[in-house]
Order: C-alpha cells, then structure tokens, then sequence
C-alpha cells in the first residue's frame, strides 16, 4: 500500500477510535450514538439471526430493479434522442436542469397517485437515475471519433456491426460513467423513499427503529447501508481503474 | 443556437410537461392530482395564507443558514486540501466516498445530536452542501498553473495580496460551480430533513397534506418548490457562465 493508503487508513481508524472511545467514556450518550464496536455487534447478530433477511432482499431487490431499468431504458433513450438532433436541442434545457432541482420532491405526489406501494418508490428511483444514463450516452456517442464511422463505410459493414464493434466500444467509457451515475443516484433515491414513507424495507426499518428510540438497532441497519454503499462504489471504482489502465495499454 | 430558438424550446418542454401533467391527472383522478388550471387558482390562493407564509418562512430559514454552513465549512476544507497537497491526496478519496452516500440514513443520528428544531434541518441540509463545495473548491484550487503563483512571487505580492488578485480571480469559476451544485443538494437537504420530520417548513407541509389527503395543497407546495430551484439554478447558471467566459 501506498503512503498515501496508509495515511488515509489511519485517519478513518483513528476518527473510528475516537468516537468508540467517546463513546465509551460516556463523553457521548449512549442515547445519543452507540459505540462503534456495539453497532457491529449487533448487526452481526441481526445477519445471523435473519431478523432481517427480508427487508434486505426486498431493498437490494428494488435498488437493482430501478438501476437495471435505468441503465437500459436510459440508453435505449440515449441512442434514440442522439439520432434526432432537433428533439435532442430541444431538450438540452431540461437536461442542464434536471439535477438541479429537488425530483425527490415529487415522492409525496407519487404516493398519492399510485398509491403506498413499490410503485412510488421505482418510479421516483428510475426518475432520479435515468437521465444521468441519457446524458452520458450523448457524450459518449458525440464521442465516438468520425473516423470509425469511415473506416465502417469503407470496410462496408452493417449498421448493427458497426454499432457493436466499433461505436460501443468507443462510447464505452462515458456509458460507464452513466452506469455509475445511475447505480449512486438509484440507491440514494430508493433508500430515500423506503425512509420517508414506505410499507417496509431497511430504510423504513431505521425510521422505525428511530421512532421507537431503539439506538442499537437503528445504528446498526444504518452501519449496513453504509457498508453496503461503500464496497459498491469501491468495487465500481475499482473496475474503472482497471478499465482506464487497461485502455491505456499499462501505460499509467 | 439563437436566443429565441432556445427560448421556443423551453417554452415547448413547459408546454410538454403541463400536457403531460394534464394526462396523468385524467388518469389519476382529481383527489389524486389535480389539473394544472386548477392547481394555478389554488396557488393564488393559497400563496397569500398565513399558513403557507409560517411554513415558507420556516424553510427560508434553515436553508439560508444551511447554505451559510455548507459555503463556510465547503470552502475551508476545499481551500486547505487544495493548498495542502498530501491532505488532498489523503482527504479526496474519502470525501468522494461519503459524497456517494444515502445521507438520509444519517439523518436520525442527526435528529439525535440536534434535536427536532431547526438546528437539525440546518445541520442535514450543510451535510448535503459541504462536499460538492470542497470537492470543486479543491480541483480548482490544483488546477490554477503554478505559473500564476511564480508570477506573484516575481512580483513581490504579500500572501494576501497573491490571494485577492491572483489565486481568488483564476479559481472563481471552477469554485462557483461547486456553490451552484451545494446550492441544490443543500435545498435538498433541508426538504428532505423536513420530509422526514419537522413542525414547520414547506417539506413537512407536503408530507402532511399527502397524509390528509390534501393533493391540491401538496401539488401547489412541490410545484412553487420546483419553480424555485429551477429559476435560481437558471440564474446561478447564467452568472457561471459569465464568469467562465471573463477568464
């Protein structure tokens, strides 16, 4: 490990540290945070036990529904609005806006049209992820450098063939930024949901837990969330990394 | 692209999305989601009530105090981990990680440190904003050509004098865009902090009117929000702009 690594390793275990330790010299109520180690405890208990086995299928179920839908309902979109410049300068402004704004806000006037079901809480997920899929499909394909379209026309080859050897491989790059995009923003929105108001899953067990005053629990599901969160974006870091030194032929 | 072509395409995308709205309502029903004819007379109305001026006011506060928060804090760390090289080589991984976070789940830990009053709302609503603003504070900051930096020393300049007339004006582009970004997740923050729980504020409103049933108040309320954030981005947007093209 790099230095660098190394630093970085022992600020995290050290913060980690110093809140058990507050923690445990009573610096910092017991009601206010727990201490680290009781949080890991306790969750190890509630994994073994399977207390909570459904609400985490039924979270991690719905976060990979919204993101796979996102993912390709977006590059489906992506590829069709890049082929109509008209449409696609029309909607220029809403794309320079949309992330701007709260969507999340619109979670309340979902419930009250679908009703308090799944349904919400994917469509304000897919809402949230999507047109970060659209917009990095357009860079990519604005990306794709004119000479492979050439090379396709003088090697005469089909338009699916030249779609699948030449133009993806060279948009890959900016579709997997989408992808990443697309995976942060759909599991920040579905757990957002489940918190605020929803019939069950991990995020509305934390507000449960919250609302019966039950630190233990309540800091370990959140403990696991963020577990969870991490080794995703750690793994997809990782896959980006080798992807980046795997195009540039070693070469750092 | 001409100043009127892209005003006609704004103008179409409103247009689509009321047609839109228009559909979904004779689908839903009008308890569910109201017209948007019906819903523009309901602001009209509504807008004036002390009810929504209580609220409104509420929620202008916590932001503009978590947006003080996110700024102060967002550009301390920004400047010292752009400064400071091995701070930011230690520091940025962490912050990018923490930055992809569901920060909602902190929230109860939050309301515990805090409490339920303002202070928490503020407190969630700077967690949102701080990152964006250090993080693009600090690309900025590295990014300056130490050419720049050269030059003020040739020139004899006093530390403060290099800040104010050399590192201030060559970072304030990049830097800007950071506080328009924590302008947007800050509001974020504070109405999902309000969503979750709160007495006061726009964000509780809209949660209260969903569970009364009350759709014309919620939609009215979610789309004075909308309308907010979207002019208020338009016109941080146009100031970036400006600036951008200044260097």
């Amino acid at each position: 490990m790099t230095r660098v690594g190394l630093i970085r390793l022992a600020v995290i275990a050290a913060l980690i540290g110093a809140l058990e330790f507050a923690c445990q010299s009573g610096l910092i109520s017991r009601r206010t945070i727990v201490p680290p180690s009781e949080m890991a405890v306790t969750l190890y208990n509630l994994l073994v036990s399977g207390a909570i086995n459904a609400d985490i299928a039924r979270t991690l179920g719905l976060i990979v529904v919204v993101i796979a839908f996102s993912i390709v309902l977006g590059f489906a979109l992506g590829v069709l609005i890049h082929a109509l410049p008209r449409v696609r300068e029309a909607l220029d402004p809403l794309f320079a806006t949309y992330y701007a704004v709260p969507i999340f806000i619109f979670y309340p006037v979902l419930i009250a049209i679908f009703g308090l079901s799944i349904f919400p809480i994917v469509v304000i997920g897919v809402a949230t992820a999507i047109v970060a899929m659209i917009i990095a499909t357009l860079n990519g394909l604005d990306r794709v450098p004119r000479v492979l379209t050439k090379v396709a026309r003088v090697h005469r080859l089909g338009r699916v063939t030249t779609a699948l050897t030449l133009q993806l491989p060279a948009a890959a790059p900016y579709l997997f930024t989408g992808v990443k995009l697309s995976v942060s923003y759909g599991f920040i929105a579905v757990i957002a949901a489940e918190f605020i108001l929803s019939p069950a899953g991990l995020g509305r067990d934390i507000a449960d837990a919250y609302a019966d005053f039950n630190n233990r629990r309540m800091y370990a599901l959140i403990l696991f969330l963020l577990i969870v969160a991490t080794i995703v974006n750690a793994a997809l870091h990782a896959f980006d990394m080798r992807w980046a030194e795997r195009r540039s032929g070693g070469r750092p | 692209m001409t100043a009127t072509r892209r005003a006609t395409d704004t103008l179409i995308i409103v247009a689509a999305l009321l047609a839109a709205w228009q559909v979904l309502h004779r689908i839903a029903g009008d308890t569910a989601l109201p017209a948007p004819i019906a819903t523009l007379t309901y602001l009209a109305h509504m807008v004036p009530t002390e009810r929504f001026a209580q609220n409104a006011a509420a929620t202008a506060e916590a932001f503009s105090l978590a947006l003080i928060l996110a700024y102060a804090l967002g550009l301390a760390i920004g400047v010292w981990m752009g400064a400071h090289r091995l701070s930011g080589a230690v520091g940025e991984p962490i912050l990018v990680a923490i930055y992809s976070l569901p920060k909602i789940v902190l929230y109860p830990v939050v309301l515990l440190i805090f409490g339920l009053g303002i202070s928490g709302k503020v407190v969630f609503g700077a967690m949102h904003g701080i990152l964006p603003v250090a993080l693009l504070t600090m690309g900025a900051i590295r990014a300056i050509p130490p050419v720049y930096l050269r030059s003020a020393h040739t020139l004899r300049l006093t530390p403060w004098q290099t800040i104010a007339t050399v590192l201030i004006p060559a970072a304030l582009p990049e830097v800007f865009t950071g506080l328009r970004i924590g302008f947007t997740v800050t509001l974020l923050g504070v109405l999902l902090g309000e969503m979750f729980a709160s007495r006061l504020g726009l964000g509780s409103l809209i949660m209260s009117d969903m569970q009364l049933a009350q759709s014309e108040d919620m939609v009215t309320v979610t789309i004075i929000l909308f309308a907010f954030a979207a002019v208020a981005n338009a016109i941080l947007l146009w100031i970036e702009h400006r600036l951008h093209r200044r260097v």
